[in-house]
């Protein structure tokens, strides 16, 4: 029993990696929290959801729920950040137009939806169920397990091993001195929030696929909990989201299993006190620095 | 090469330049000296495309670069080691000298790899090692090569002096007299005015925003109002000259 939920909460925090690494990202780079992220992983799943739902393959609406997804938070980018950022104005100012960007997304897939809860036709995904050693595993939840990490994979790659990364990197933590070796800040925010949303598309369709309740409203407990988590794990830090995230969605489900049904409402209390005692002992979070607050200047 | 005309800059309300011209041919070095606040860093600074001036003009080999956003400006090879150091802090000092060479967009690289740690072993001895953890002098030297990578036809350099010990800067000065003798073009940027017109060719003197001395180094250094104001109470430069032999 222990054994079978540490397992559903290790494929639960694999798509809290997916959501949180972006989340993250973004906040490292621009030391601004994009509250628009929710509602970006929301339109991965609507994506996915229409492209079945007009005779399309699963995979295809994967392919442009990714795509689509990314696409839409480089238009965030654009739209609410991009003028703040040349005013200097972006801390708080970004803040408030990601919310306002945020809103306008879900008033569309409200629209769309006729805010209706979607769900995927069944064996959208083919129900296979494995036993071995009295544990009970599906191919989707392989399949969430699999893609998970390999993006997560991906992601650090890209990062820590490729050029574009280390342009990543210097921007992040020294935008003025990155412009002073040729490197193009505009362009790297832009792909930046491309791999971003692109992340939170594809943990959006995985949503979509396992808990089948696609509605406009559902990237919003996603949203805190992504906050918990670049908390938990250091603000802008990206080995602490990864590990963070796979902590919270243990803690998580453990919580949902093992508490009385009783107080099964205060699940999320428990959340938020744990992580609230935790931050009394790090401040920082599990892996995060002191310098890497949102107060740190930039320039 | 360079051709600054007529540069005014206003910051914050402030003219930090009042009408600034300056040339800079291949080859030579040249410096630029005054004290601190007399606009020298915003000289630096408008030039890479980082503050925008407020009447006058760029050129770089004959092309306007008034208008060119800063990276487009390095990656011609016009290229500026900040001061205060500007490392990135988090990243090793191997991936800190990779990432210059982002201004090479496509130019022959001038400075290998191996050049670099040839002029400064340490940073060989330190190539795994996060920039961050570096000290001053090691830390400018890194600046100096972060930016040999991307391949410099001008190199701007402000303040490579500024914090740091009297036997560092003479380190960094020896490096610099390499750098010209391999016929870099050099802009520097200096308030250690006995070191900086020991080292340049040409020098220009700032003050409140206008240039008020120029000439060849050594008569300047001879001049008796450049003398008063700049060479004369106990500088650091004596001292680092004996120190650094």
């Amino acid at each position: 029993m222990l054994a079978q939920q540490l397992l559903n909460g290790f494929v639960v925090g694999g798509v809290y990696a997916l959501f949180a690494l972006g989340f993250t990202l973004v906040f490292g780079i621009q030391r601004v929290l994009n509250l628009a992220h929710g509602a970006i992983f929301m339109s991965g799943a609507f994506i996915a959801y229409y492209t079945v739902a007009a005779g399309g393959p699963l995979w295809l609406g994967l392919a442009l729920a990714v795509i689509g997804s990314g696409l839409i938070s480089v238009l965030v980018e654009i739209v609410c950040f991009r003028r703040l950022r040349r005013s200097g104005d972006e801390e708080f100012g970004g803040i408030i137009s990601s919310i306002g960007a945020s809103l306008v997304i879900m008033t569309i897939a409200q629209r769309i939806s006729d805010t209706q809860v979607l769900r995927f036709p069944f064996e959208t995904f083919p129900v296979i169920i494995w036993r071995f050693w009295g544990l009970r595993v599906s191919a989707l939840q392989l399949f969430m397990l699999a893609l998970a990490l390999a993006l997560v994979v991906v992601l650090g790659w890209f990062i820590y091993r490729t050029a574009f990364g280390r342009q990543v990197r210097a921007v992040t933590q020294n935008e003025r001195a990155a412009m002073l070796m040729g490197i193009n800040p505009v362009r790297i925010h832009m792909q930046t929030f491309f791999l971003s949303g692109a992340l939170a598309g594809a943990a959006g369709v995985l949503v979509g696929l396992a808990f089948s309740s696609i509605r406009y409203t559902m990237g919003e407990p996603f949203l805190m909990y992504g906050f918990v988590i670049i908390i938990l794990g250091g603000l802008g830090s990206i080995p602490g989201a990864l590990l963070a995230s796979f902590l919270f969605g243990m803690g998580q489900t453990m919580l949902t299993a093992y508490m009385p049904s009783a107080i099964s409402g205060l699940n999320e209390a428990f959340i938020f006190a744990a992580l609230f005692l935790l931050l009394l002992f790090r401040p920082h979070g599990l892996m995060g620095r002191e310098a890497a607050g949102a107060l740190r200047g930039r320039r | 090469m360079l051709a600054v005309e007529a540069l005014a800059l206003r910051y914050a309300g402030i003219r930090a330049l009042r009408g600034v011209s300056l040339s800079v041919a291949e080859g030579e070095t040249v410096a630029l000296i005054g004290p601190n606040g007399a606009g020298k860093s915003s000289l630096l600074n408008a030039i890479s495309g980082i503050v925008r001036p407020a009447a006058g003009r760029i050129r770089f080999d004959g092309r306007d670069i008034t208008a060119l956003p800063p990276w487009e400006i390095a990656r011609m090879g016009l290229i500026q080691v900040p001061e205060g150091r500007q490392v990135f802090a988090e990243m090793t000092v191997l991936e800190n000298l990779l990432t210059g060479r982002t201004a090479l967009a496509g130019r022959a690289e001038i400075f290998s790899l191996d050049d670099v740690f040839a002029m400064f072993p340490i940073l060989r001895e330190r190539a795994g090692q996060l920039a961050g953890s570096l000290s001053g002098g090691q830390q400018q030297m890194l600046a100096i090569a972060r930016g040999l990578m991307g391949a410099p036809r001008l190199l701007l350099l402000d303040e490579p002096s500024l914090g740091l010990a009297p036997l560092i800067v003479a380190q960094v000065f020896r490096a610099l007299a390499g750098l010209k003798a391999r016929g870099l073009t050099i802009l520097l940027v200096e308030q250690n005015a006995r070191q900086a017109l020991a080292a340049s060719d040409r020098a220009l003197v700032l003050e409140q925003g206008r240039i008020v001395h120029h000439g060849p180094s050594a008569e300047l250094a001879r001049d008796p109002d450049v003398i008063a104001h700049y060479l004369g109470q106990g500088d650091t430069g004596a001292m680092t000259q004996q120190g650094g032999g």
